[in-house]
């Protein structure tokens, strides 16, 4: 054996060593082989060795049973010390040695039994478990103290794996309290406090039958006498304190009566053990922990947290770790006074080691409330300067959660965050520069203010990643702020900057990040925003954009080519463009922020709601803000898909009211938004398509199914520049435009002329419920073309067996003259050979002109193909 | 009796051990001053405050018990939970790599994925041992002493050799301190009088 190790430290190089195992390791195998009875345990011992360096040694699992089933104490003893190291609960071979146990525990030999006890203890299953605690039960009561605390342990591994049997173990635990062998002692309340934790009734029955001894244990040994066999330090019997206290905090948390039990001797600890040395702190801490574990009682709570205070200020490291540790769980107990200790607090954020360092952040984001919020964020925001590389990222993410929770007002907000991206901007996470620049979009009075300070922040910090984006979004949304001073506050230094500086901060972004896809996409869109904002740049602009013509990232190439013919052949849409985005939702992003997870439905019929809110924003179409959030927005998600929606729901509305149509069917927009959001990626080919389709809501002449290219999932073209009316929207002259097929899942519809006369005409507007393929809604319009108005206006319609029609009531059963109003009436088909055949209907109009009877009736069969 | 116990109150008297003198390697020692662990956190804060929140009903008990020297060479590796070969191999190295450059100055404490490991550095040799994130920290510090302190009287003045070549006999102790990740005896009179009957069996 000796030999062995000798052989194996002798080794050089890691190839010696290799091989000497190597041979012992066959020679052991070997001796397995012959069935070697005098050596085997000197063998085990070796290949023991041989699994502590690493090396496989499962051939050696039998030799372990072998020898445990043998007769003679040494034979045992390695036996069960290889099968503690070797083998492990899982094991199947396991099962074999629970016979073994069970002998060995019954053995004569207290010794041996003390073996089986511990290897027990050790790898203990949920079967042997169940086998074996009959034996572990009644050698609780063994009558040589070593095997009963053996035993004691034993139970708590029985118990902690079959909760089931612990009432059998609460009677003989409680025994166990009363002992005065201290081994036993010990055990014996560790294996109560375990009893406590699996089983309520044990806790209920301690906690009637114990506390009073318990206390007065504990106060014997408060008092003993100096005993040297169990002093630590000076410190009488360190570990029997903390684990009485560890069972009495048990016992008292949640139980007044034993709390009150237990306040004087706890009172008595806290104010007696000595706290210069290590052993008499962790008895402090332990009876710390039990104060504010147990039932109220204010006067030994502040003891407590005087002690915390004491600690906090000690010099050695452990202690104000754990008295960080502590502070944690008292903040919940007394937030007050764990405020006290801020100051030092704070300071170990700044320490050295790094375990101290995460406790004492973790403590300061629970401290932080809406009073003390400005001081704690600046000194965490200066730390953030000096503060290792490792610390940033953790540090970053608790100050802009601080500075998010509790912010006091916008500007600070928008202060603190611009600080932290100025030190920190490549450890801020996306959402959060996400958030930032919602709320600097919700904060208009300080737009002006924001970006000059980006602006300033920029020409210091160009390489923190976040920062540049914010920069560069703030420099294309509010450039002209910059450069005209709008909005100053009295607090900015005046700065003068020009329109080329402003170009210039995206141009070096766009060179510099090159790298990253997201920063030069922002930056495209902010040259586009500045081109129309500084008409003199223009050319320079171009010129940049230009440059990513020849990009190999397609969604750069293509925006390249766009933006490049918005600026040579769209003068005058431009402006219109690219307006400021609208304001951003702050709630509705918050709101996806915080992971709310709605269902399709209620996305819809959300995003619908939202469409007032940009309504109320007469600005021209901005389709190009699409593109900023579309960017912005991460992998789709269904809380993404919402964001969009809200997005879209706002820009559309405008758009539609620009092109002239006077209404844009609210049905046919909610449609819109479903399809977006089931057309997963970014969407925002949507620029060009939108407007036509909404416009084509009354011009059946120039069918366009545009909204394949939307739901389409790669940015592709937007290929419908072939319609006549949207020509101006024509960016992508430079691509040859196919007309796209109308796929069978293109829900919405343009609207037919269903019916014309001399005197009327009926158009009918298709929308389909989302979830329901074969129904249909058709909002019919009557405009009456005649010079006299109609009265007891009936509309009828007829439909074949495998259609079903519903019809509601009309708008109205009178008809102004002149095409000066419109009667409304809905219909629902439901067409139950969907796909097979389309719809067709006969429809009779009756009506009285001049007080004369009129019928008219006609059939329809220019229905949409796949209605 | 009491003398001999003043020598150890501090850890740092131990460097009187003989621990010391056998390696030798303190004087030859360059501290390189590097940098502090590297923890991947975020999730694990959560379990954290998890913990804490839900006071302490978790289960507290010793994971494992570890020996090694500064080389990262195990002397001592005993598990109070299953674990894989594979998985304790890597147990093993990343809490050598955990606690072998941390500054003396530091706390005795580092977190080590969901668990804690308190570590105590006696010459080349750290004494590990992993514990729940909510126990007590301070006592399982004066348990590595006190198993030392044992380890010292039993082979007066103990040396990593010592430990090595006796290295059943260690393990042995070990049972007789700590059993199912609990604390056994707290007495060294006690384990040093049960060791020699033990011995005198073999």
């Amino acid at each position: 054996m000796k030999d062995m190790i000798r052989a194996i430290r002798a080794c050089k190089t890691a190839a010696e060593e290799r091989a000497v195992i190597r041979k012992e390791s066959a020679a052991i195998r070997a001796a397995i082989n012959e069935n070697d009875q005098d050596y085997r345990h000197r063998n085990l011992a070796k290949l023991m060795f041989i699994h502590m360096l690493g090396y496989p040694t499962h051939f050696g699992q039998m030799e372990c049973l072998k020898l445990i089933a043998s007769a003679g104490f040494p034979e045992k003893r390695i036996g069960y010390l290889g099968l503690m190291l070797l083998l492990d609960e899982r094991q199947e071979v396991l099962m074999l040695v629970t016979n073994s146990l069970k002998q060995d525990l019954n053995h004569s030999n207290q010794y041996i039994v003390g073996l089986a006890l511990c290897a027990l203890g050790n790898i203990c299953s949920a079967e042997m478990a169940r086998d074996l605690a009959p034996e572990v039960e009644r050698l609780l009561q063994f009558r040589d103290p070593n095997i009963r605390k053996k035993a004691a342990l034993c139970s708590i591994r029985i118990i902690k794996k079959v909760p089931d049997l612990a009432e059998n173990f609460i009677n003989p635990a409680a025994a166990l309290l009363k002992e005065k062998h201290h081994g036993v002692l010990i055990t014996g309340i560790q294996l109560c406090t375990d009893l406590c934790k699996v089983s309520p009734e044990a806790l209920e029955y301690f906690r009637k039958k114990c506390t009073e001894g318990l206390v007065r244990t504990l106060k014997d040994i408060i008092n003993s006498p100096y005993a040297p066999e169990y002093d630590i330090a000076g410190i009488t019997d360190p570990f029997l304190h903390i684990r009485l206290l560890k069972l009495l905090r048990m016992l008292g948390q949640g139980d007044a009566d034993a709390s009150d039990t237990m306040n004087d001797v706890l009172a008595q600890v806290a104010t007696k053990a000595e706290s210069n040395k290590n052993a008499g702190n962790a008895i402090l801490y332990e009876c710390v922990e039990t104060i504010m574990s147990i039932e109220d009682n204010g006067g030994l709570r502040v003891l407590a947290i005087n002690i915390l205070g004491r600690f906090l200020s000690n010099r050695d490291n452990n202690i104000r770790y754990v008295a960080l540790n502590m502070l944690m769980k008292a903040i919940t107990v007394d937030a007050q006074a764990v405020q006290r200790h801020r100051a030092t607090i704070l300071e170990c954020v700044k320490d050295s080691d790094a375990s101290i360092r995460k406790r004492a952040l973790e403590l300061v984001y629970l401290l932080v409330n809406e009073s003390n919020v400005k001081p704690l964020t600046k000194e965490l925001i200066e730390y953030l300067e000096v503060s290792d590389q490792e610390f940033k990222g953790e540090l970053t993410a608790k100050v802009c959660s601080i500075v998010e929770k509790f912010s006091p007002e916008k500007i600070w907000y928008i202060d603190q965050m611009l600080k932290v991206l100025i030190e920190a901007g490549n450890f801020v996470k996306d959402e959060v520069w996400h958030a930032l620049i919602v709320a600097i979009s919700n904060a208009s009075d300080l737009h002006g203010y924001t970006v000059r300070a980006l602006y300033r922040s920029f020409q210091t910090s160009a390489e923190q990643e976040t920062l540049v984006r914010v920069a560069v979004w703030c420099v294309g949304e509010y450039g002209d702020m910059l450069v005209n001073n709008v909005g100053v506050l009295d607090i900015e230094d005046p700065t003068t900057v020009t329109e080329s500086d402003a170009v210039d901060v995206v141009e070096i972004a766009i060179q510099r990040h090159a790298l990253d896809l997201t920063t030069k996409a922002m930056a495209l869109i902010a040259l586009l925003k500045l081109s129309s904002r500084f008409p003199s740049c223009s050319g320079r602009i171009k010129d940049i954009i230009v440059q990513y013509k020849g990009s190999f990232v397609l969604e750069l190439q293509q925006r390249s080519l766009e933006f490049n013919s918005i600026i040579e052949k769209h003068q005058n849409i431009r402006s219109a463009l690219v307006e400021r985005m609208p304001v951003l939702d702050e709630a509705t992003f918050s709101g996806r922020r915080a992971g709310s997870l709605l269902t399709t439905v209620s996305t819809s019929s959300r995003a619908s709601h939202n469409l007032p809110n940009g309504v109320a924003k007469p600005s021209a179409a901005p389709l190009v803000d699409l593109l900023d959030l579309s960017d912005d927005a991460p992998a789709p998600s269904s809380s993404d898909g919402n964001f969009l929606h809200d997005l879209l729901g706002v820009d559309l509305a405008p758009a539609s009211a620009q092109s002239g149509t006077n209404q844009a069917s609210k049905a046919g927009t909610d449609v819109l938004l479903d399809l977006l959001s089931i057309g997963s990626t970014t969407p925002v080919q949507s620029n060009s398509s939108t407007p036509d389709m909404l416009s084509s809501g009354l011009d059946n002449q120039k069918q366009i199914a545009t909204l394949d290219a939307l739901s389409s999932p790669l940015p592709s073209a937007p290929a419908n520049s072939s319609v006549g009316a949207s020509s101006m929207m024509d960016l992508l002259d430079g691509f040859a435009s196919s007309p796209s097929k109308r796929e069978d899942n293109g829900s919405v519809h343009p609207s037919i002329v269903a019916f014309e006369s001399s005197n009327l005409r009926v158009t009918f507007n298709f929308s389909k419920p989302p979830g329901n393929p074969q129904m249909t809604l058709i909002q019919a319009t009557f405009i009456n073309l005649s010079s006299d108005a109609f009265t007891d206006f009936v509309f009828q319609a007829a439909v074949p067996k495998f259609l079903q029609l519903h019809l509601d009531p009309a708008s109205s059963n009178t008809l102004p003259a002149s095409g000066n109003g419109s009667v409304m009436q809905s219909l629902r088909v439901t067409n139950s050979q969907h796909g097979k055949k389309s719809l067709v209907m006969r429809i009779r109009i009756a009506y009285k002109l001049n007080n004369k009877d009129m019928l008219e009736e006609g059939q329809i069969n220019n229905f949409p193909r796949d209605l | 009796m009491h003398d001999s116990h003043a020598r150890f109150h501090s850890p740092f008297s131990f460097r009187n051990f003989n621990l010391t003198s056998l390696l030798g390697r303190r004087n030859r020692e360059k501290r390189k001053k590097v940098q502090c662990p590297r923890f991947t956190e975020s999730a694990r804060n959560s379990q954290f405050l998890f913990y804490y929140r839900s006071f302490d009903l978790s289960i507290r008990m010793i994971r494992f018990i570890l020996l090694q020297n500064r080389q990262g060479k195990t002397r001592l590796a005993k598990y109070y939970v299953p674990l894989e070969d594979s998985e304790k191999h890597k147990v093993e190295y990343e809490v050598h790599r955990l606690v072998v450059n941390r500054d003396p100055k530091f706390t005795n404490f580092v977190e080590f994925r969901t668990h804690k490991v308190i570590y105590r550095r006696y010459a080349g040799l750290f004494f590990s041992l992993c514990v729940d994130i909510t126990d007590n920290e301070l006592a399982y510090l004066e348990c590595i002493h006190l198993f030392v302190e044992i380890l010292d009287h039993f082979f007066s003045n103990v040396c990593e050799l010592d430990l090595v070549f006796n290295f059943h006999k260690v393990y042995l102790i070990l049972d007789e301190f700590i059993l199912a990740g609990e604390l056994q005896e707290t007495s060294k009179k006690a384990i040093i009088e049960r060791m020699g009957e033990l011995e005198k069996l073999e």
